[in-house]
């Protein structure tokens, strides 16, 4: 029973809005006292999974290149691109991306996206540059909305669709998992399955992108003809 | 990477327009010793360079140096120049990333595949990057520093989030190691009353969900719930098929990561990359979606799992 200390603290932790990474180191730390370790074993075993999860950070990588690209007007560009579309609307833009966000991820192609990478320097300005063209200058508050939904949009279509392809890593598990219990399963099958799944996905979202084009034009219409 | 960091921290250290600029220094001076050292060093001295680390960001805090380089107008300015040129180097990234996840996949030496299969994404970024890189900076000729100084800026930006994802891991392991996941479903088992299908595809459901939202990743979740509940319950007393089970299982538990703080990578990282005051905001929007959808898994998984 113990060993759950370290899910309290997190809990506890994320509640009260203490810095995070401390909760965290807290947390582990708790979590192996609690599950019989002595207090150097437990720095020992954090420090040897903080360096064997070193992967994580590889992402980061990205950031000079994007970085520089800004530096020269990279953001700008998305916007003034946008601009010229006339069709283009905020949530038509994040639409676009939804679905190819998804149907790449579904065969496999799950690096084709990605927040420090496509987002930040290309979907959020693009998104906000149409709403922009729209209705002017946009409100602080509304930016963020944006930007928001533009990082939901890759979230949500990543994980709805990648569990599509049959090598990624969900199915994987899944069927190691089940094989452990005598149980074989196909990966294709296991593929199909995820597909009623990831319709609705597609649906629920599109639904909820068109609201927010509704909401943007009440908020910002109302606003224009003020001025 | 830990030269990349170690560039970071020396930039930030020149940088008098930050308060706490030897803070920064220091978090991500050690950051790029874990790199540039970690392999090397005893599992103990890296546990304290994480904590001090960790000490510097939450009891001084980091500051942010000067933001943009330049000001709009000089980049709308340079926008206009480049053209779209610009997205070269930026699609450059997914591009090449894509071309080395498939063609490492099919090289091989001596029959042994020449980069580890679990490491293909990995490698094959960072090698986009690298390209990628070499790109722009043919093409826009700037400073040699520029890169890493572009860097430390956003990097500042992002903060102590850039950290989190890899110290969750990290605590992913720890959790492992002291079998949390067996004292959970142990729980589950006991609490829930389980005599109809319709209510043990739910609970499995919104079991996978809410551990999800514990442990910040399905992954973790899927075995021990499908253990507890899943096999012996849906499949052996119900007679569900298992394929279905455990695929509408797993996306149930994805619902979960879109609710989460504890899956920062997808959820914290972003809002400060965007520079989003709320560092909730994107969990807020996706929370929607997550509950319809985990809706509609619940509907799907009763439907079709008993189906024949």
């Amino acid at each position: 029973m113990f060993s759950l200390i370290g899910i309290v603290i997190v809990v506890v932790g994320f509640v009260l809005r203490i810095n995070p990474l401390l909760v965290v180191t807290v947390a582990g730390l708790a979590t192996g006292i609690a599950g019989g370790l002595g207090p150097l074993e437990v720095v020992a075993a954090f420090g040897k999974a903080f360096i064997t999860s070193r992967y994580v950070a590889i992402v980061w990588l990205v950031l000079p290149v994007i970085g520089l690209l800004e530096h020269a007007g990279l953001k700008e560009r998305a916007r003034a691109v946008v601009a010229r579309l006339h069709t283009a609307t905020t949530s038509r833009v994040l639409l676009v991306y939804f679905a190819v966000r998804q149907i790449t991820a579904a065969m496999g192609l799950t690096s084709l996206g990605g927040h420090p990478q496509m987002v930040r320097p290309l979907i959020a300005p693009m998104a906000e540059g149409a709403a922009e063209n729209k209705y002017g200058e946009l409100p602080q508050k509304t930016r963020h909305r944006i930007r928001a939904h533009a990082a939901a949009v890759d979230n949500i279509a990543l994980f709805f669709g990648e569990d599509i392809f049959i090598a990624i890593g969900s199915i994987l598990l899944i069927r190691g998992f089940l094989d452990q219990n005598g149980i074989r399963v196909e990966p294709t099958q296991l593929a199909i399955w995820a597909i009623p799944t990831a319709i609705c996905a597609l649906i629920i979202h599109c639904v909820r992108l068109v609201l927010l084009e509704r909401s943007l034009r009440a908020e910002l219409a109302v606003k224009s003809e003020d001025a | 990477m830990g030269l990349m960091m170690a560039g970071v921290s020396i930039v930030n250290a020149r940088d008098r327009n930050n308060p706490r600029r030897f803070n920064n220094t220091a978090f991500w001076g050690i950051y790029a010793v874990t790199f540039l050292a970690g392999s090397y060093l005893p599992d103990l001295a890296n546990g304290f360079l994480v904590i001090a680390m960790v000490l510097v960001a939450s009891i001084r805090g980091l500051g942010q140096g000067k933001g943009e380089s330049r000001t709009r107008e000089e980049r709308e300015e340079s926008a206009q120049r480049w053209g779209n040129k610009l997205f070269i180097p930026a699609l450059t990234i997914p591009a090449v990333t894509v071309l080395g996840t498939v063609l490492f996949k099919r090289i091989s030496v001596n029959g042994a595949p020449l980069v580890d299969l679990k490491q293909v994404t990995v490698i094959s970024l960072a090698i986009a990057t690298i390209v990628a890189l070499t790109v722009g900076m043919m093409m826009l000729k700037p400073s040699l520093a520029a890169p890493i100084r572009e860097a430390r800026r956003l990097l500042d930006a992002v903060g102590w989030a850039a950290v989190l994802p890899q110290m969750l891991a990290a605590l992913g392991a720890l959790f492992a190691l002291a079998g949390v996941g067996n004292v959970v479903s142990g729980i589950a088992q006991k609490w829930i009353p389980l005599n109809h299908p319709f209510a043990v595809v739910t609970t499995y459901a919104i079991g996978m969900a809410v551990f999800t939202m514990i442990m910040g990743n399905a992954f973790a979740a899927f075995p021990v719930m499908t253990a507890g509940i899943g096999l012996p319950l849906i499949v052996q007393k119900f007679g569900g098929d298992p394929t279905i089970m455990a695929a509408i299982g797993m996306l149930s538990g994805f619902c979960g990561t879109l609710m989460t703080p504890m899956a920062a990578n997808f959820n914290i990282v972003p809002t400060a990359l965007l520079e989003l005051p709320d560092e909730n905001a994107v969990i807020k929007v996706q929370i929607p979606t997550a509950l319809l959808l985990l809706g509609a898994n619940i509907l799907l998984m009763n439907i079709l799992v008993f189906r024949h």
